[in-house]
């Protein structure tokens, strides 16, 4: 059992395992796609949670990349395009284990959120929701360039077709956006990507060798903004938010989970694994930390403002999403181990606390077809497990001391002031801003008076929705009051790339901006 | 590179060994007469459809055809398996030419030729335009291409155009009573006519200015400095340029396409979409990279702009388009923009990525062309407006979902073979010192994606406007199975076609290998007095 955690097959499963699961859903019918679903998320969790316990921070040698890959466990490295030094290349850090598990976690818990609410079409949803989780494993666990790029591709149809074909009333225009925004982002990395491949010699796509390139500054910038676009928008960093909300609105509730709860994380994942160690000296130069910083602010505080305005919850959360992503903003480019945590921890405590709001949400739509905040009121009466759960869904957002979003919040803001002290006072603002925002929500929904008929007979909270929200209010608890197991295994990989962000790789300026160009005209 | 010292086994400086070296050519151009002898005797003096067996009379002539050009191919040229086959150049002057740039055009004409066919089973019928004449004339057009792909002298090339487009012509205006049909067809023959004459005249002025015709000569010529790049030399090339333009449907050459694609019956625009282009493109490439090598720096830029308009005009009008099969027709022309983008990389990369992509556009499109056969109504009538597929996904999820592959391929989509082929032509480009081109290829792919995905959108996303609105949307056996594993292979191709082992050798590794036979020495070439044996750089070393 320990060997095989020491390989690369519970990753290789947990990538493909879910493929599988989607041509077994599709293939078991309309009325057992749930079933065989919920029993391939079940199995997915089951394999991710021991690697939980494998996990020895900085314990292996990977065999590749050599110090950069310390961290780097359970690693494979198997040629698929050999000629190209395109690498089935898998690798997983105290940074990726947690995405992952997150992912495993969330793929059981939004089929069961999803098994009364999806009634149309229901193999081809549970289909692309397995076919998703693969492409977000890949992701977090890639370390070639060109299998991360595939893996970030194609977990885009999927969500396409989650949110076009389930969503709401706008959904198209909802789908749509969501694909053009990330496909403009994703396609420019394309070109960056393949431009460091030739930087190789046009040997290797391998992260690690990229790592090792000596670049000039000009060529440092435009390849950190090529990636920073890309991951900028799927974050999404402030000016680049504009999808998100459309795209949460209308997705259908699994959608919306998955989007808020690892989507939108494969983001900043990508900032600190690869824009931020890719091109150490533009990423830590003051004027890219100011800009990061300014946005990330920025983001906390404008979409509170927006957040609060919202009529419709789901919108609401929706803008909650881009202010908590705003801090992990804040943490990445504080530079210091906190900042690093601190980002890590919020991208852990959001993963579960947003999710939990989004289903809850989904169980209120469920229960009265809306997600208006004013159709809503004094449910505290007539469903109060349902709303204990509500207010303890947005105490969590809000990071109330005791849960995982307090902590993490705090940790940001420790390393931020080290950095800059006075976006760190500003976003501190965000945190008060967050009960401005979600409390009168809360309020509104839970506690006035019950003055619509339609919400006296609704049911309250069924085994089924009891055992989503249990398991994320657990966790989030856990790790609000315990998070050391957690801490210490992301510790020293936080470490690692802090490491590989203070690394000095600049070239001396004038160099062939295009690479070959003497040997290829030589050619000729 | 590995120099051959073993004599070729064929020698086109005799004449007998013409036989061998074009014995596919020969075999179907007999295999194609034969074919409409078959149907004229079948039927006597009656006026009836042609019977099922004609077809696949075809189809047997086209697969038997692809296995004598595997085995000229192998068995011909030593060392074709190793890929250090050195026919690139016969001594003296040759028709035709024997390399991999030639055979591997031939697969995949064949495999256009053959995916025409099979997608034409039944819905001539439906269409009620089932004549063995168009079988027969798809042979015949395949046997240009053929020898259009091979020629290795610019009056070859002439000849096996007007073959080739004589047939097209008249298989673009087959359903003869269909106004659209046979307008496309005029449009078509005028323009192409017109485009030949450009193509007659840049032969003449390149032979005025290099004294022979053969494409190989001609590019000892110039390399070889005995040549200077004259005002003459420079018209000759543009007005070739010209002349491939039309063919392959490049900006600002296009206007016959929309027209002539739109009106054709679907499979012959299947077959001009994929072989056509393909047998124009492959000759492009020969008589640009090979012919006019040595005047690289004369054309690249030319050649370049051109990629550019054709690549962004393209995708920016098929944008506009509200009929599938007019999306799929200037989609095809950002498609021509893509692949010249491979041409102007030109050496080495560039050929291999133009060869492996055309494998993976011709699959693709051939497909994407089969699912709008696919999608007709009872009387057989086309339903090409965006809004007839609105559903389709529901009723039809296999068909749907083949399609939703070829579209995504044509995006250029990871998981999908065009995926790879665009990196291909991306990497060939930025190889060659052209990233710009690189950059305006990714947006105007980008640009490509609102098409494609809008067709997607309205698949699955858009409910049909009757419950069985698509029940007569159906594919006869063959042409599903095709369709099927076109796609099949469309996916596969992305996890496997970079795969080669000692016992497989994936169509990358295989495109490169047909790409250096087109810059390799044969031992002992005979050059031009005079002029000193040019410093051709073996192509196959900067290949990885």
């Amino acid at each position: 059992m320990t060997e095989i955690y020491q390989s690369h097959w519970p990753l290789t499963f947990l990538i493909f395992f879910p493929l599988l699961g989607a041509l077994a859903a599709w293939l078991a019918g309309e009325e057992n796609a749930k079933r065989v679903a919920l029993a391939a998320g079940v199995v997915e969790l089951a394999v991710a949670i021991p690697l939980f316990g494998a996990y020895q921070p900085g314990a292996t040698d990977c065999g590749m990349g050599g110090a950069a890959a310390s961290q780097m466990q359970n690693c494979a490295a198997i040629p698929w395009f050999g000629e190209w030094g395109i690498f089935y290349r898998i690798g997983m850090d105290g940074i990726s284990l947690f995405m992952v598990l997150l992912t495993a976690l969330l793929l059981p818990l939004m089929v069961l959120g999803s098994w009364t609410y999806i009634r149309e079409r229901r193999r081809g949803f549970y289909a692309s929701l397995l076919a998703l989780t693969t492409g977000v494993v890949g992701v977090f666990v890639a370390l070639d360039m060109f299998l991360f790029y595939v893996f970030w591709e194609i977990m885009l149809i999927p969500m396409y077709f989650l949110i076009g074909i389930w969503g709401g009333k706008e959904r198209i225009y909802a789908a749509v956006k969501f694909f053009l925004f990330t496909a403009v982002g994703s396609l420019l990395m394309l070109v960056a990507i393949l431009w460091l491949f030739l930087r190789t010699g046009g040997t290797s796509f391998s992260y690690f060798d990229f790592l090792n390139l000596q670049l000039t500054g000009s060529q440092q910038l435009f390849l950190f903004l090529a990636f920073s676009l890309a991951f900028a928008i799927k974050v999404p960093v402030f000016p680049f938010h504009t999808w998100l909300p459309h795209a949460h609105v209308q997705a259908p509730t699994a959608g919306s989970v998955i989007l808020a709860g690892v989507l939108l994380k494969m983001g900043t994942y990508g900032f600190i694994r690869f824009a931020v160690p890719l091109f150490p000296n533009v990423a830590r130069a003051e004027s890219t930390v100011w800009w990061a910083m300014a946005l990330g602010v920025v983001g906390i505080l404008y979409t509170a403002m927006v957040a609060k305005v919202q009529p419709n919850a789901k919108r609401l959360v929706a803008y909650t999403s881009v202010a908590h992503l705003g801090f992990v903003i804040l943490g990445i480019f504080a530079y210091n181990l906190q900042g690093m945590q601190g980002a890590l921890m919020v991208m852990i405590g959001h993963g579960l606390s947003t999710p939990m709001l989004f289903f809850l949400l989904g169980m209120m739509y469920e229960r009265r077809h809306s997600y208006e905040i004013d159709d809503f009121g004094g449910l505290a009466a007539s469903v109060p497990l349902l709303s204990t759960m509500l207010v303890f869904a947005a105490m969590a957002s809000i990071g109330l001391p005791g849960t995982a979003g307090f902590l993490s919040e705090f940790l940001v803001l420790i390393g931020a002031f080290g950095a800059q002290p006075w976006f760190a006072l500003i976003a501190g603002l965000g945190v008060i801003f967050a009960a401005y925002y979600m409390l009168p929500m809360v309020q509104k929904v839970a506690f006035n008076a019950l003055s619509r008929p339609a919400n006296r007979d609704i049911p309250d909270l069924n085994g089924r929705e009891l055992a989503i929200l249990l398991p994320l209010a657990l966790l989030i608890v856990l790790l609000g009051v315990y998070p050391k197991p957690v801490l210490e295994r992301m510790e020293a990989s936080a470490a690692q790339v802090l490491e590989l962000a203070r690394q000095d790789r600049l070239a001396p300026d004038p160099v062939n901006f295009v690479p070959d160009v003497a040997s290829s005209a030589a050619g000729r | 590179m590995i120099v051959q010292t073993t004599q070729p086994l064929i020698d086109l400086s005799r004449s007998g060994d013409y036989f061998w070296a074009l014995l596919p050519e020969i075999f179907l151009a007999l295999w194609a007469m034969g074919v409409l002898l078959a149907d004229v005797f079948q039927k006597g003096n009656r006026s009836e459809p042609s019977r099922p067996l004609i077809p696949w009379l075809s189809l047997g002539g086209l697969f038997l055809t692809a296995l004598l050009n595997g085995w000229v191919f192998a068995r011909m040229m030593p060392g074709s398996e190793t890929g250090t086959a050195d026919w690139g150049l016969a001594a003296g002057p040759a028709m035709i030419a024997m390399d991999g740039v030639r055979f591997f055009s031939n697969y995949v004409i064949l495999l256009a030729a053959g995916l025409a066919i099979v997608m034409s089973m039944g819905y001539l019928d439906r269409r009620g335009i089932n004549r063995g004449e168009f079988h027969a004339l798809v042979l015949f057009a395949a046997l240009g291409m053929m020898l259009m792909a091979g020629s290795r002298d610019l009056l070859m090339v002439f000849i096996a155009l007007e073959l080739m487009s004589i047939a097209i012509y008249v298989l673009v205006g087959f359903d003869r009573l269909d106004a659209r049909s046979t307008e496309g067809s005029l449009k078509y023959f005028l323009l192409g006519a017109f485009s030949s004459a450009f193509f007659l005249f840049g032969i003449a002025l390149t032979w005025g200015a290099t004294g022979t015709s053969d494409i190989a000569q001609i590019g000892e010529l110039i390399s070889g400095g005995a040549v200077k790049v004259t005002p003459m030399l420079l018209a000759g090339m543009g007005m070739l340029m010209v002349g491939f333009g039309f063919k392959v449907a490049a900006m600002p050459f296009h206007m016959w396409t929309p027209d002539a694609y739109d009106g054709a019956p679907t499979p012959v625009t299947a077959l001009m979409s994929t072989g056509v282009k393909a047998a124009a493109f492959a000759a492009f490439i020969r008589v640009f990279v090979q012919g006019f090598g040595g005047a690289y720096e004369h054309w690249v830029e030319i050649t370049g702009l051109l990629a550019m308009i054709t690549m962004i005009g393209g995708n920016l009008v098929a944008l506009t388009q509200g009929s599938v099969k007019r999306m799929l027709a200037y989609s095809s022309i950002a498609h021509a923009g893509y692949l010249l983008v491979a041409l102007a990389a030109g050496r080495g990369s560039g050929v291999a990525a133009f060869l492996f992509y055309l494998l993976i556009y011709t699959l693709m499109t051939a497909g994407a062309f089969a699912l709008v056969v696919a999608n007709s109504n009872e009387h057989g009538e086309e339903r090409v407006a965006l809004e007839d597929w609105a559903g389709f996904a529901h009723q039809k999820p296999l068909l749907a979902a083949m399609f939703g592959v070829f579209l995504l391929s044509l995006a250029g989509f990871p998981l999908t073979a065009g995926f790879l082929g665009k990196i291909y032509i991306l990497r060939s480009a930025v190889d060659a010192g052209l990233a710009p081109l690189a950059v305006v290829l990714v947006l105007a792919s980008l640009l490509s994606y609102f098409y494609y995905l809008r067709v997607i959108v309205v698949m699955y996303m858009r409910p049909a406007r009757t419950p069985d609105e698509h029940r007569h949307a159906w594919l006869p056996r063959p042409a599903m199975a095709a369709t099927a594993l076109a796609a099949v292979l469309v996916v596969g191709l992305f996890f496997f076609g970079g795969v080669s082992t000692r016992s497989v050798t994936g169509p990358m590794r295989w495109a490169e290998r047909s790409a250096a036979t087109l810059f390799s020495r044969p031992a002992g070439a005979q050059f031009p007095a005079g002029a000193p044996a040019p410093a051709v750089q073996p192509a196959v070393a900067r290949l990885p």
